[in-house]
């Protein structure tokens, strides 16, 4: 028998959300969907606890110095989905789209996530290769055509300086791997 | 919150657990360093230490007793630490050792290095990798890694 389900991930959320700080004793007051106004100032041990308490349920807490980071990240993932985005100047998009100067995000950037953007950027897009390579429906040619490579040459040397590895020894060692069901 | 990574080192070699815990004291992104005289040790230390499992294990292909890819078959075979990022290294660089050993499931195979600023830069390369899949919740079976 199979059943059909439905959801409202809404609800779900601001339920469990409701629980877990009731459970934890807080004062709090629901902001929309993805705030909450707590009474009283928390010390950074009584954060920790509250993070690791939500993060069992997929529930993350944005803590302030982070949110430019994730806003940056945010931006990027978007900006990796446009047509052109190869003819974006990544310092102007950036800029333009969080209202900051791009040396102070840059800055802020490598600071807490160790990482550069641009080379964040170049490994989101090798991430990306990797997985178009496993979705196996699409060519090389295809793919660097997807993602603004100037020629199949471009990406797979990009790939191999960052993982080490031709795109073909990658996806047969993948490959080998699910004979293996590892 | 300071990010802080836990490694865990396999080497039956006094001189280079020395190595490379100076290597990571001097790499900008903190961990946290236990080393092991050997795979035996090794699969002991994660048997009994369950609820602080490391990030990442390195592993030395050769070891007595249990060599590095015995230890990665027994980790990958486990249910409780099959998800756990493994660095296997050795002195070969010949490209058929580097696909089998990534085949068999290492995250990483790592030439090793001949001198310490290239070890530092090394390790220093992996654990900012990681650090990304960690981060940026990227697909982490797609962590794989030649250097």
């Amino acid at each position: 028998m199979t059943l059909k389900l439905n959801m409202d991930g809404n609800k779900m959320f601001k339920m469990t959300l409701e629980r877990q700080l009731n459970k934890s004793g807080l004062e709090f007051q629901l902001n929309g969907f993805n705030e909450i106004s707590l009474k009283d100032d928390l010390e950074d041990s009584q954060i920790e606890e509250l993070k690791s308490l939500l993060s069992s349920y997929g529930i993350e807490i944005i803590v302030e110095k982070n949110l430019k980071i994730h806003l940056i990240k945010k931006a990027i993932k978007e900006m990796l989905t446009m047509v052109d985005f190869n003819t974006i100047k990544i310092s102007k998009y950036l800029s333009k789209k969080l209202n900051y100067k791009y040396t102070d995000l840059a800055n802020i950037f490598a600071e807490y996530s160790f990482c550069t953007i641009e080379n964040y950027i170049i490994l989101q897009k090798v991430e990306l290769v990797k997985k178009m390579i496993l979705q196996n429906d699409q060519t090389l040619t295809e793919i660097s055509f997807i993602l603004n490579y100037s020629s199949i040459a471009h990406l797979s040397s990009q790939f191999k300086k960052i993982t080490g590895l031709s795109p073909t020894v990658f996806k047969r060692i993948v490959q080998r791997r699910l004979e293996l069901k590892l | 919150m300071e990010t802080t990574i836990n490694v865990m080192l396999a080497d039956d070699d006094e001189e280079d657990r020395i190595l490379f815990r100076e290597a990571f004291k001097e790499i900008k992104i903190k961990t946290n360093v236990v080393t092991v005289n050997d795979g035996v040790e090794l699969m002991e230390y994660l048997e009994t230490h369950t609820s602080h499992l490391p990030h990442i294990i390195f592993l030395d292909l050769n070891m007595p007793k249990k060599n590095g890819i015995e230890c990665l078959n027994d980790i990958r075979s486990s249910e409780k630490l099959k998800h756990l990022s493994v660095a296997i290294y050795s002195g070969s660089s010949s490209e058929k050792d580097i696909e089998e050993t990534l085949v068999q499931g290492a995250n990483v195979y790592i030439k090793k290095p001949n001198d310490f600023p290239s070890l530092k830069k090394v390790l220093n390369i992996v654990i900012k990798i990681k650090l990304q899949y960690q981060l940026n919740g990227l697909n982490k079976d797609n962590f794989i890694l030649s250097i």
